[in-house]
């Protein structure tokens, strides 16, 4: 078994035409995952569960009762609450905290018969671009700079799931997306992770960043496994008030790579200052060939475009600052020692001042800031007006007749972990450049594997579709992914 | 816009983090840094926006008013860091 | 005609060492709205539950959980607001108040500040017959309550319980129309009645379903009616929250203290600090609550887990078609249908059971004996054994029957009240009792004419001194009564009497 061309389409034929077991194929990522600590992806392991699961799962495909990702190993991002196995959003202040629930999603993929084999790294609450404001120690690309040991990031906040993809560590993954958390580390890690439509997937049970821009989507080696893994995952949840309640497609069915006549925008507005040649020659040519696949190709303007980041850096801490007040040392997780004559304040701030990390800490305080009084109609009123007229920039091209907005996935290949250690925190926010205007619009996007960079890097383009289209905007990124013909894989070295 | 040194303490305090004396300094520049990032919204023209307030435009959905949780005291002390009596235990509060 | 006329109180008047001072008053009024389960989880809201055991996974505030709203406190909303003449808004939203405090598991409140779903409304607050005041309520909004620090079980820790966490609240929020301590009384009191009429509330302000913020100044005579006339708050003092009240003698005693601290703080050539203060029913006194003082910036914005709450007009109506009669009308209806005084009105319409309970007595009977009956006798026995009119050993038609034996003369007034009793400590049917025990009035005037005869006969030297002195009759009377086990009917044993006697 070759873990490393293995995808869940093929694992799933294979697995149903009982060419291996789900046990045998979990305990092959078992075992790669026993031997991949120097990537540091996983943060829990469950090995026993792991092969608990694929037993039951070897029960189902035996009667024939087998859905598509049944017997399918995965990793989970540890945002998601998974019940009696540790779940910190990789911070302090949720020290040892086992949910007594499930969430929702992971709910749906184990009712399919899916097999999970440990939490997965990531940035600290999700708030990252690098996998480096982990409380356990960054993420490690499997990933590297041709001969090259410089440790690369493999992006965030999903970083430990698109290490673990990446590095044949489980089949796919889950992961979250508030700005980009999952298309930018899909991109820097060569596979496909796709961010559904606001209100497509249930939030009960992730950990919530930022709720109004929060979505839980998959991350995995082909649009394909997407789609399957996708619809799984999808669900109305009348116990998260934000779920829609409409049917979800078959998204695999949707993928029959013609897409003569889609109409595809090319927003001017992405062609930034100081973009690498590289990424705008990778963004032209994956322009030509979806055109060569028969799509028209239509430059669009979306002259919001650069108010993004900055709304978006108002919007998302705010919601956070909100979020995370819950993390105060009474219910769960991490609580500060007190000295003798302390009381309750001393003890929710020392608390909160240990259990997050840095970038975390200044997130909340400047949500804190920008709803304080005097400060909420300058700050948070006007960027959701902003983001208001962001949306609309897209409903305008969609109801001009543009199926799909092809764009760059990041602006630049993965750096090194520490890389950009000594920049101010805004430059790191750059990297969500391109992915926060779909959060912003709650759209649908997908970060498609598209070349390599001059260092033999992987670099991403990024579809973004209409509310509710992942259908239509899958088969485009599965046309542009039999046109791009994506093969690198990292070699080995952990 | 920028933040001194005793709006950083004010805020540190508003999000209860606790922030050395030393360390607002360095904390109100970083946050006066992101903040002129935002100075950018500034350049939009919002008149007669409306703030958006759904990100999906849905009708919120009610429940309809029945018992259907409850009863799982252990599971709700389960992860304190001090229970006691069936109570979660705290420094004490002075009203 | 569903109001009845009246005229508005005087403000309370304090003298103060140097002049006399007036007192606004506004109230926040949080009512826990009479539901199963809480806002936004399914848990129960049942009072007096083991500690932590009516919490949901949403209620704890565990990573990951959402709320989702209960339809019938959104309705409650409505109809409370339909029953105080209010606006009802069609869209309003919910925002979150942020806030660190352990009995606030979220560490913000889910409440309504900037699209509220009640709008401006009004509330008639009765001081006494013919005397009112229209309290301009100007919203309701929906919250969320919090939980409960328990403080005095550990020297050096606060036990905290969330079983009263996500209870769903209406804070209903009057403009400072209130002019005195009374008033202020009288304006919860009248609340809580319309609340009860509605079903909304349960009203039981000692398990806290109903407890009041009350927000105190004070002003020199004539600058409220300058701030009525701008609507400029400058012209009003410098006010105080009391917090957290539940008990209408409480309110009004802490309104008078804190009246008379703000006067003396001002005569003093000092100013008064906006604050939020508690009272303490043993000192009699409110202080500052400093814990509350300390960055109140609360940080509102709208609740991102939480869609804008739209709902229909015609919804709206169909609530509003179903309303009850509130006590307003109810009450001129009593004044004008059965023709009793406002007082007695007031009185029958307090609560719905005594209502309803007089209208099935009144029904195809005499209105105002009826009215007398229930208030008097029924509702002064109640009182007195501290049993509600719901629990009543008399029903309504037991007493319409005893009513019914008076207006048929088979009893007197004084049989009735002995009836009466043993109805209430043994029940039965009152004509049948009246039968069994041989109570019913002696009218054959044979029998009476007998009776007063031998009376008569037996007393030579009193009917010798009845001649001179003509209000003896009376003696008589009862001596003829006496003989005839009482049950003579007392109007023609005294007409017999005088003819006998020769008395005019």
């Amino acid at each position: 078994m070759d873990l490393s061309k293995l995808t869940i389409a093929d694992a799933r034929d294979a697995l149903r035409a009982g060419d291996y077991t789900a046990t045998e194929l979990t305990q092959a990522y078992v075992d790669a995952v026993e031997g991949s600590d120097a990537l540091n992806a996983y943060s829990t392991k469950t090995p026993e569960k792991a092969l608990e699961m694929a037993a039951a799962a070897d029960k189902r495909l035996a009667a024939g009762d087998a859905p598509d990702m049944c017997g399918i190993p995965l990793g989970i991002k540890d945002l998601f609450c998974t019940e009696g196995v540790q779940t910190q959003a990789a911070s302090h202040i949720l020290d040892g905290f086992k949910p007594q629930y499930e969430s929702t999603v992971t709910t749906n993929l184990w009712n399919a018969g899916a097999v999970m084999l440990g939490k997965l790294n990531m940035d600290e609450f999700a708030m990252g671009s690098s996998n480096e404001t982990s409380y356990y120690g960054p993420a490690i690309s499997p990933w590297r700079r041709g001969n090259d040991d410089t440790a690369l990031t493999p992006g965030g906040s999903s970083g430990g799931s698109a290490a673990a993809v990446s590095a044949d560590l489980c089949l796919a993954a889950t992961g979250t997306d508030t700005g980009g958390s999952i298309r930018q580390p899909a991109a820097f890690t060569g596979i496909v992770g796709v961010k559904p439509t606001y209100g497509r997937v249930s939030r009960w049970g992730i950990v919530a960043f930022a709720s109004s821009l929060d979505q839980a989507g998959p991350m995995t080696k082909t649009v394909r496994d997407s789609a399957i893994m996708l619809k799984t995952m999808c669900s109305h949840d009348p116990k998260d008030s934000t779920s829609a309640d409409i049917p979800v497609p078959d998204f695999e069915a949707a993928l029959t790579g013609d897409i003569r006549g889609k109409k595809i925008g090319i927003p001017k507005e992405y062609r930034m200052d100081g973009m690498p040649a590289e990424i705008e020659a990778l963004w032209h040519e994956g322009a030509e060939k979806l055109k060569a696949a028969g799509a028209e190709i239509v430059d669009i303007s979306l002259p919001h475009t650069k108010y993004a980041l900055p709304a978006y850096y108002v919007i998302a801490p705010a919601e956070a600052s909100s979020n995370l007040s819950r993390y105060d040392g009474v219910k769960y997780g991490h609580r500060a020692k007190l000295k003798p004559g302390e009381g309750i304040t001393e003890m929710y701030e020392r608390t909160r001042a240990e259990g997050f990390g840095p970038e975390v800490q200044r997130r909340v305080m400047i949500g804190a800031y920008v709803l304080s009084a005097g400060f909420y109609d300058a700050y948070y009123l006007r960027a959701q007006k902003v983001r208001t007229l962001i949306r609309q920039d897209f409903e305008k091209v969609f109801a001009d007749g543009i199926d799909q907005i092809l764009t760059p996935a990041t602006p630049s290949a993965a750096f090194g972990i520490g890389e950009m250690a000594d920049a101010d925190p805004i430059k790191m926010y750059l990297n969500d450049v391109f992915t926060v205007t779909v959060n912003l619009a709650g759209l649908p996007g997908v970060s498609v594997p598209a070349g390599v960079d001059h260092q033999g890097l992987p670099l991403g383009l990024q579809l973004i579709g209409q509310p509710w289209g992942e259908a239509d905007m899958l088969n485009t990124a599965y046309a542009l992914e039999q046109a791009s013909s994506f093969t690198a894989k990292p070699v080995k070295w952990w | 816009m920028s933040i001194d040194k005793d709006t950083a303490r004010r805020v540190a305090h508003l999000a209860r983090i606790e922030v050395a004396e030393e360390a607002l300094e360095p904390l109100a520049a970083s946050l006066s840094k992101i903040l002129d990032f935002m100075e950018e919204l500034n350049e939009v023209d919002i008149d007669g926006v409306e703030p958006m307030t759904s990100v999906t435009p849905m009708e919120l959905k009610r429940r309809v008013d029945e018992v259907t949780d409850g009863n799982i005291q252990d599971k709700i002390l389960a992860n304190a860091p001090d229970a006691r009596e069936g109570f979660f235990a705290v420094p004490k509060v002075v009203e | 005609m569903t109001e009845l006329a009246y005229t508005e109180p005087k403000p309370k008047v304090i003298a103060g060492a140097k002049r006399d001072w007036e007192l606004v008053i506004g109230m926040e009024v949080h009512a826990q709205i009479a539901s199963n389960s809480k806002l936004f989880s399914g848990a129960s809201t049942h009072f007096g539950a083991e500690p932590n055991s009516n919490v949901s996974l949403v209620d704890a505030a565990m990573p990951g959980m959402l709320p989702v709203v209960n339809e019938f406190c959104v309705e409650q909303a409505v109809r409370t607001g339909l029953g105080l003449k209010a606006q009802i808004n069609l869209m309003s939203r919910f925002d979150r108040k942020n806030y660190f405090y352990p009995d606030l598991p979220q560490g913000y409140q889910i409440s309504q500040l900037y699209h509220p779903i009640v709008g401006e409304g009004e509330i008639l607050v009765d001081m006494e017959p013919g005397i009112a005041r229209k309290v301009r309520v100007e919203r309701i909004h929906i919250e969320q309550d919090a939980g409960k620090s328990v403080h005095d079980m550990d020297p050096e820790m606060s036990f905290v319980d969330l079983n009263r966490t996500g209870i769903a609240l209406m804070e209903i929020v009057s403009r400072p129309d209130i002019r005195g301590p009374e008033e202020a009384a009288e304006y919860v009191r009248k609340l809580r009645q319309i609340l009860r009429y509605l079903g909304t509330c349960d009203g039981n302000m000692q398990e806290g379903s109903l407890r009041a913020d009350v927000n105190v100044s004070v002003c020199e005579p004539g600058a409220y009616e300058r701030f009525r006339e701008t609507g400029d708050f400058s012209h009003l003092g410098t006010r105080c929250e009391i917090k957290n009240m539940n008990s209408m003698r409480f309110i009004q005693q802490a309104i008078d203290y804190e009246a008379r601290r703000q006067i003396a703080i001002i005569e003093d050539g000092s100013t008064v600090d906006q604050e939020t203060r508690l009272y303490d029913p043993n000192k009699g006194e409110t202080r500052s609550m400093r814990s509350k003082e300390e960055a109140h910036d609360y940080r509102y914005f709208p609740c991102p887990d939480l869609l804008p709450l739209t709902i229909e007009q015609a919804w709206v109506d169909e609530i509003k078609a179903g309303l009850p009669e509130l006590p307003d009308e109810k009450k001129a209806r009593f004044v004008t249908s059965y023709g009793m005084t406002e007082y007695d009105a007031g009185v029958l319409t307090a609560e719905v059971a005594s209502a309803n309970y007089f209208e099935q007595v009144a029904k195809g009977r005499d209105g105002k004996v009826a009215a007398n009956w229930v208030i008097n006798e029924l509702f002064g026995r109640l009182n007195k054994e501290g049993v509600s009119v719901k629990d009543s050993p008399i029903s309504a038609d037991q007493l319409g029957g005893i009513i019914d034996l008076i207006a048929k003369g088979d009893i007197s007034g004084k049989i009735a009240k002995d009836l009466f009793e043993i109805v209430w400590t043994e029940g039965g049917d009152p004509a049948e009792i009246v039968d069994a025990r041989g109570m019913k009035q002696v009218t054959d005037m044979g029998a009476i004419e007998a009776a007063v005869d031998a009376v008569i006969a037996a007393n030579p030297d009193k009917v010798a001194a009845v001649q001179e002195k003509p209000s003896m009759a009376g003696w008589f009377v009862g001596q003829v009564m006496k003989e005839t086990g009482g049950k003579a009917n007392p109007k023609a044993v005294n007409e017999m009497i005088q003819k006998k006697l020769g008395i005019v």
